[in-house]
Parts: structure tokens; C-alpha cells; sequence
């Protein structure tokens, strides 16, 4: 049995920090521009069917991995020059809806190029699995794991270190003082969907070797990221982290012991709760300034 | 080195500016005085690219150095008539905020809007991002010599920016708008909120700061204290200029000493008979 409980954590943790990834991309670029972005979800799924079709061709993995990024973070900035920016001035909701929209055009698209079908990638390093206290850990997890612990390294490092990250962080602090000393708030939005593309699809291609890559896979990597970044309480960077890892033990375990039926009903579930309960998140204070 | 002509802001449907117009001369400390809602932040804001003007122009001096026909050489001798005179003035009415700063006009915002949860230095240090990358070198000297400016900065470096009291905050404020290398310094009422002292102190930075030549609108409630370091003062009422003249003849001018100084009318008439 703790076995079993070890090998549902250890599952629990990869499902998580793909979550994560996610969630991180989401907070990001929704702390700097005041976008929830619900298209990065579909950010990952073609990031990930590009690296797929790049590396069919017949190139070097890693090629085919930088390749896609790079054309990802491109349209994350065409379309935020294309469908965010002209709609600057408007509500909240209004630029939500405009994601909404773009992720369902970029699925068609998907749909469009790559048809119904399943697609896979091998594994970054081969061997087979380690197995510690009785239970199996994939190779791919630690990768996923690595990445999603690179991810906020580099975000730290950015935002305490850089003076182009102080500058980001300007902005969002006070947007009218940060254009008064010449930071362009419409860039700084730009660079953010761009780097919200890149990190979107470097989460798609991380998970693709242990998931079923299809068209519509974005759609539930977006809900779970946009779950998880709720439960870390939508503007805390930590809290997006340790909501996605929360949130893939819970639905692991939850699959394991009680139904798999029960795995993405959980994450409307904890929504809920959480909304209802603590809308402001487990990390988040009510009416705190963000980052 | 700048000039308004004829301008008209707009709130929504609430004009704030009427058709005003005004030179202001290089190096001069102009205050702009007047009750609240007389329009002065909206010209200021204006002046910063923060509001759109509806009509009007704003106008700043070129650099001397660069007049933009340098190159043509060969004066013809024919008389003036033939001689182009180079474009001294250089329109920038509708300037977005972050390239007015790039002409050389900084704002000092009402309620100071400092970074609050950055620290002092990077507070500084983001004040010159308009021209981070050419003088990346000299920032931290920039800081400094503005450190020397405000001594009661020094030492603070590190604390969040909101945490300090609200004098310091303004002189933060002020350091951070002087850390573009501004022609022009716009101040939207620094004294609002603050100790008699602190006023005083942050004044008399003015006039420092007006020695080094840089050309200051100074816009105050505090009439008082504003009229002491002004050369010059103009007074707003319902979006136009109704009073203008040297700081000395606005401080005797019984409608100025009226309104705004607190003096009542001289009635002789009273408590003789």
C-alpha cells in the first residue's frame, strides 16, 4: 500500500508541475499586463505538435525543441500585437473573452494542421525508470520537475536581478509613474506574451513524452494551470507553483484511490472550493498589491 | 523654451483647460497658482502627455547646438527674405508620456507616485531609464549627485520606497524625475501633505535646482511658500490664466493677498468712527 501512495506522489508531483508551468506562465504574464491569457494552454499544445512535426523531419531534438520555442514565442507576440493590443483600453473581461477566442482558434488551427490524431516524442534521456522506496519515478518527470524549477530560478533572477526586470516590475506597480520615466507599458506587454509563448511551449514539449499529444490537449492544461494559479491566488508567482503541485498530488491520489473518473472533475471541484472558501488563494493576502 | 498656444483639455466632458496660452522662459521657476479644480494639474498632466490635448500646440526650443539645416552652408547674400530660417521650435502636442520624457519634460506627479515596492535605489536608478542604456556607466554617480541633492536620502538606499516617511517620499519623487536629466522639471503641489519645515527645505531644493538651469513649473496650493521661490507666478481660475506678473507683484496684489494669501481686504473705514 505505501507502495502504491509513494508511486500516486511521485506521479502526483510530474502532473503537478506541468500545472505549474503553466500556472507560472499564467501569473506572469497576468501580473505584468493584466491579461489572463487562456490561450496558454493551446501555446503548449502546438508548441509541443511543432517540436513533434519539426523532429519527424528528422531533426536533432534539440534543434526540433528550440525551433518550436522560438515560432511559439513569435505568435504569443503577433497575436498580442494583433488581438490584445488594439483592445488595450478595454475592460478585463473584455481582453479575457479575446483570449477565450484566440484559444479556440488557435485549437481549430491545430486541428486544421494535425487532425484528430495522437501524437508522441521520445523520451530526453533514455534508461528506464529509478525506483526508490519500492515506487517507479520516470526519467521525464525529473525533467519536467527540473524545468519547472529553472522556470522560477529564472524568473527570480530576472525580476530581483535585471534592470529590465525592475523595469517590468515598474510598470506594474505604477503604470502612470513608470510611462512618466519612459518604460512603455505596450512593450513591456508584448515581451511578456512573447515569453509567456516560449515558457508555454517548453511546457508542451517537456510533458509530450509522457502524455497524448492532440490538437485539444491545451484545453485542459489551460483549466488546470488556470486552477492551479488559482489556488496559489492568481498573482503570487509561489502560489501558482505550490497550487500546481497541490493540485496534480490531489487529482493523482483522488484517480488512484477512489475513481480516474474523478481526476478532472476534482479540478473544477477545488476551483470551486477555493473561490468560495478563500478567493484569494492559499498564499495570497486580500487586497495585496501585486508581485 | 516652451511655449503653449491656445490650449483645450478635456475630462470626459468637463473642459479643465480654456484656450491657454504661455511662454516659459528658459531657466525661470514659474508657479502656477489657483484653487482646486482651477485646471493646474490638468496642464501640467498635459504638458507630461498625460492628457490629450482637443486644441492647441505645445512647443519646445530645439537644442541650440543641432539647428536642422546646418548642413546647407552657403548663406545666399541676397538679403533676409532669402534666408531660411532654421525651425527653432519643435512641435510635441500629443507626445505619449514615456517620449515627452525623452524631450526633456519630467513630471513630478500629485500624490508623488514613487515605486513603493522597490527600493530607493532602484527607484533612482529607473528615473533615467529613458537613457539607461547609453549612460549605463554614469547611472550610479547620477545617483549619487542626486543623493547630495537630498542628504536625507542617503543611507536609505535599500529600504522599500513606501516605507519612508511622506517628505522623503517627495524628495524621492523629485530625485527620481531629476534622474532623467530633465530641461524641463514639472511639480504638481510638493508640498501637499507635508511638515512646515519639510516645505521649506524642499523649497529652497527648488531654487538650488534652478541654479543649475534647469527650468521649473511649480504648481502649489501652499501660496505662500511658492511665491518665495517663483520668479515668476501666473494665477488659473476655471482653466485660463486670470493673473500672471513677477512673484513680488502677484505677492501685493490685493485680489492674489485676498484669495489666496489669507489677508483680508484693507478696510480703514472700520472700528474708527
Amino acid at each position: 500500500m505505501s507502495d502504491q501512495l509513494l508511486q500516486l506522489l511521485f506521479s502526483g508531483l510530474t502532473l503537478g508541475s506541468i500545472y505549474s508551468l503553466i500556472a507560472l506562465a499564467l501569473v506572469t504574464t497576468f501580473n505584468i499586463t493584466g491579461v489572463l491569457n487562456l490561450a496558454l494552454g493551446e501555446f503548449a499544445a502546438i508548441g509541443a505538435l511543432l517540436a513533434i512535426s519539426l523532429y519527424a523531419t528528422g531533426m536533432p531534438l534539440i534543434a526540433a525543441f528550440i525551433l518550436s520555442i522560438v515560432l511559439v514565442a513569435i505568435m504569443g507576440g503577433v497575436l498580442e500585437r494583433a488581438a490584445i493590443y488594439p483592445a488595450r483600453r478595454a475592460s478585463g473581461l473584455t481582453l479575457i473573452i479575446i483570449t477565450i477566442g484566440l484559444s479556440i482558434s488557435l485549437r481549430g488551427l491545430a486541428l486544421l494542421i494535425w487532425g484528430t490524431d495522437t501524437y508522441s516524442l521520445p523520451a530526453f534521456s533514455k534508461g528506464g525508470p529509478f525506483f526508490i522506496g519500492g515506487a517507479a519515478l520516470n526519467p521525464q518527470s525529473i525533467w519536467i520537475l527540473g524545468l519547472a524549477v529553472l522556470t522560477l530560478s529564472l524568473l527570480y533572477a530576472f525580476f530581483e536581478l535585471t534592470y529590465a526586470g525592475r523595469a517590468v516590475k515598474a510598470a506594474v506597480i505604477n503604470r502612470t509613474a513608470a510611462r512618466l520615466v519612459g518604460i512603455n507599458p505596450s512593450t513591456v506587454s508584448f515581451w511578456a506574451f512573447v515569453g509567456s509563448g516560449a515558457l508555454g511551449a517548453a511546457a508542451g514539449i517537456f510533458i509530450a513524452p509522457v502524455t497524448m499529444t492532440t490538437y485539444d490537449m491545451g484545453f485542459m492544461l489551460g483549466i488546470k494551470g488556470f486552477v492551479a494559479a488559482v489556488i496559489g491566488g492568481l498573482s503570487n508567482v509561489g502560489g501558482a507553483v505550490l497550487g500546481g503541485l497541490l493540485l496534480g498530488v490531489l487529482e493523482s491520489y483522488s484517480a488512484g484511490l477512489i475513481s480516474s473518473g474523478l481526476k478532472d472533475a476534482l479540478a473544477i471541484i477545488i476551483l470551486l472550493a477555493v473561490l468560495l472558501l478563500r478567493p484569494q488563494g492559499i498564499l495570497g493576502v486580500l487586497g495585496e498589491r501585486k508581485i | 523654451m516652451l511655449r503653449i498656444e491656445g490650449l483645450d483639455v478635456y475630462h470626459g466632458y468637463v473642459q479643465a483647460v480654456r484656450g491657454l496660452s504661455l511662454h516659459v522662459k528658459e531657466g525661470e521657476l514659474l508657479a502656477i497658482l489657483g484653487a482646486n479644480g482651477a485646471g493646474k494639474s490638468t496642464l501640467l498632466g498635459t504638458l507630461a502627455g498625460l492628457h490629450k490635448p482637443a486644441k492647441g500646440n505645445i512647443l519646445v526650443k530645439r537644442k541650440g547646438d543641432t539647428p536642422p539645416n546646418k548642413e546647407k552652408g552657403n548663406t545666399p547674400v541676397g538679403g533676409m527674405s532669402q534666408v531660411e530660417c532654421p525651425q527653432l521650435w519643435k512641435d510635441i502636442t500629443n507626445t505619449s508620456p514615456e517620449k515627452m520624457v525623452r524631450q526633456g519634460i519630467s513630471l513630478v506627479p500629485e500624490r508623488r507616485e514613487i515605486f513603493s515596492s522597490l527600493s530607493v535605489l532602484d527607484n533612482l536608478m529607473l528615473g533615467a531609464y529613458h537613457r539607461y542604456r547609453r549612460d549605463k556607466a554614469t547611472i550610479l554617480c547620477d545617483v549619487r549627485e542626486v543623493m547630495e541633492i537630498f542628504p536625507a536620502l542617503k543611507g536609505r538606499e535599500k529600504e522599500m520606497a513606501g516605507t519612508l516617511s511622506g517628505g522623503l517620499q517627495q524628495m524621492l519623487a523629485i530625485g527620481r524625475a531629476l534622474m532623467a536629466h530633465p530641461k524641463l522639471l514639472l511639480l504638481d503641489e510638493p508640498s501637499v501633505g507635508l511638515a512646515p519645515l519639510v516645505v521649506r527645505e524642499i523649497m529652497s531644493i527648488l531654487s538650488q535646482l534652478k541654479k543649475t538651469g534647469v527650468t521649473i513649473m511649480l504648481v502649489e496650493q501652499n501660496t505662500r511658500a511658492a511665491l518665495k521661490v517663483a520668479d515668476r507666478a501666473l494665477v488659473m481660475e476655471r482653466g485660463s490664466i486670470t493673473i500672471s506678473g513677477s512673484s513680488a507683484e502677484l505677492m501685493s496684489d490685493s485680489k492674489v493677498q485676498q484669495a489666496y494669501l489669507g489677508r483680508a481686504r484693507v478696510q480703514p473705514a472700520w472700528g474708527q468712527a
